[in-house]
């Protein structure tokens, strides 16, 4: 029997947990109120990473967002794996559990990257029946995060947005909007971000992520952001998310911060401005 | 050969051709654009050993330990999303890797990594209570132990024991030139590091084939005189390595 509901995570701000910040959390978490893991260091038998998550649980809503499952692999899903997701969400029962529209594995070689798809009927159909897949084994609607993006398939057919609007049509699960990765893959693509959120669909929308980038530029001196999440958000990015806010209402939002993690306070400051921006838009 | 096939050969080998059909806005094929893909798909791979290998990568260096992991990381990739169990091959990986063939203990010190690695992550088992043990000295003698899931023995002929504090919270500390008996346990949630003494290694090691401590005991001490079997006893006590006692 599914549960209906996309996520019951709450319209607040979420950080993702890392055990440095254990201490910090417990004593004081403001203004963060709900937590984020990454479901592939929950997945082991025992230990602190555990007892740590079921301490945390008691306190928070707690996101479950998978990095690993390949759900935009060729081949099919790995069984083992989605066995072990399970067992994670059934025990945990977090409010919310999330994947992404990319693959990582391959004929059994794991990448550990976010790796792109064409978009076009034959992954579509692929993807779908991943998601039906996955949905049918957890016994709850997932969420699918769009992707940062560095390069295009000639072969693509549809436009992202219009492939993740077929995606949430068939197979009814909920989307992850990471507004970094829309600003990141927009400037990639020379497209523009507004025009992208247009033509998202919002009203699927379970939770949005916040991250920062690394800037470069491709061979040809065009602009060439790297998803890095190892810096703070920047102001286009603060921007894009208040504008979406204005187009969709306040939605669970996550401060994504996993490599070169700062300081609690560096964080719980970056979760400030989330909840600053949020609160301004209920106001208004 | 399918899409994935190829982006996945392109990604692991840079003097691969890029696949055809990827491109940039103008349509040009992609080139400094894939490079991101196999620059994130080695760097995070390499970090996830720099994670798992500390003290490796002390002992060899960052430059070593980077150019160790740039083969690695392709030959061939990992086989699980699960990163936390990542690097199981290194030992055997380093027994055949010709520029590490004059340090020989190396093989050891990534099996300690390795062991501690697994004995963070094992399943919680209660340890039994020490007056459980508290039984005649023929009922204990004939009694088989459980040991926890986090408890393991590593036994080296050489001092991965002592390399491995001096290049943790000891360093300070002189490591001596033999081999070492390595005692792991988890008294709660972080893996501890003990050398045994003499006969540990061959007692642990029976205790763990399923011998009774008598048995395992008449083995150390045939290895050794003066077995300290109260004191061995007394480690895996303190470490919470004993989850269970049968009486024979």
């Amino acid at each position: 029997m599914l549960d209906h509901r996309i996520s019951t995570l709450p319209a607040d701000v979420g950080v993702g947990y890392k055990p440095q910040h254990f201490p910090d959390i417990m004593r004081d978490a403001a203004p963060v109120k709900w937590l984020e893991v990454h479901a592939e260091n929950y997945v082991g038998d025992g230990g602190r990473p555990l007892a740590q998550l079921r301490h945390l649980a008691e306190r928070f809503p707690i996101s479950v967002h998978g990095v690993g499952l390949s759900i935009g692999g060729e081949g099919p899903l790995d069984d083992e794996h989605l066995g072990r997701l399970r067992h994670l969400v059934d025990w945990l029962k977090p409010a919310s559990f999330s994947e992404h529209l990319a693959w990582s594995t391959h004929d059994t070689h794991f990448l550990n990257d976010l790796l792109p798809l064409p978009y076009d009927q034959p992954t579509l159909d692929r993807v779908c029946a991943h998601i039906d897949q996955v949905q049918t084994a957890l016994g709850r609607r997932m969420l699918l995060e769009n992707p940062s993006t560095y390069l295009a398939f000639a072969d693509s057919t549809m436009s992202e947005t219009d492939f993740l609007r077929e995606i949430v049509a068939r197979t009814d699960c909920g989307l992850l909007l990471d507004v970094n990765n829309v600003y990141v893959s927009c400037t990639n693509q020379q497209t523009d971000p507004v025009a992208y959120l247009a033509d998202f669909p919002l009203q699927a929308v379970g939770e949005i992520h916040l991250g920062g980038h690394d800037t470069d530029h491709d061979e040809y001196g065009a602009p060439l952001l790297i998803d890095s999440h190892a810096a703070e958000v920047v102001d286009p990015v603060w921007r894009l998310y208040e504008h979406v806010l204005e187009l969709a209402g306040p939605k669970p939002t996550l401060i994504e911060w996993d490599t070169d993690v700062p300081a609690w306070n560096v964080l719980a400051s970056e979760a400030r401005r989330a909840t600053y921006i949020m609160n301004g838009v209920r106001a208004a | 050969m399918s899409g994935q096939s190829a982006f996945t050969t392109a990604v692991l080998h840079a003097d691969r051709p890029v696949p055809v059909g990827l491109i940039d806005p103008k349509g040009r094929p992609a080139g400094k654009r894939f490079d991101v893909y196999r620059n994130n798909v080695v760097i995070s791979l390499r970090k996830a050993l720099e994670t798992g290998f500390p003290v490796l990568r002390k002992l060899v260096g960052d430059d070593f330990f980077a150019a160790m992991a740039e083969l690695y990381v392709r030959n061939p990739p990992p086989t699980s999303p699960l990163l936390m169990h990542y690097g199981r091959d290194i030992p055997a990986f380093l027994e055949h890797f010709p520029y590490a063939a004059h340090l020989p203990y190396l093989p050891d010190v990534a099996r300690l990594e390795l062991a501690l690695r697994h004995s963070y992550h094992a399943a919680d088992i209660a340890p039994i209570a020490p007056e459980n043990l508290a039984l005649d000295e023929a009922t204990l003698a004939r009694a088989t132990l459980t040991l926890a899931p986090a408890m393991a023995l590593l036994r080296s002929r050489y001092p991965v024991a002592s390399l491995w504090h001096a290049n943790t919270d000891q360093p300070n500390l002189k490591v001596p030139d033999r081999g070492e008996n390595v005692l792991i346990t988890r008294p709660e949630y972080d893996p501890v590091v003990q050398i045994l003494p003499a006969g540990g290694g061959v007692f642990v090691e029976a205790l763990q084939q399923g011998h009774s401590i008598q048995h395992a005991a008449e083995r150390a001490s045939a290895a050794i005189a003066n077995f300290d079997l109260a004191g061995v006893l007394g480690m895996l006590i303190a470490g919470h390595a004993i989850t269970g006692v049968t009486i024979g």
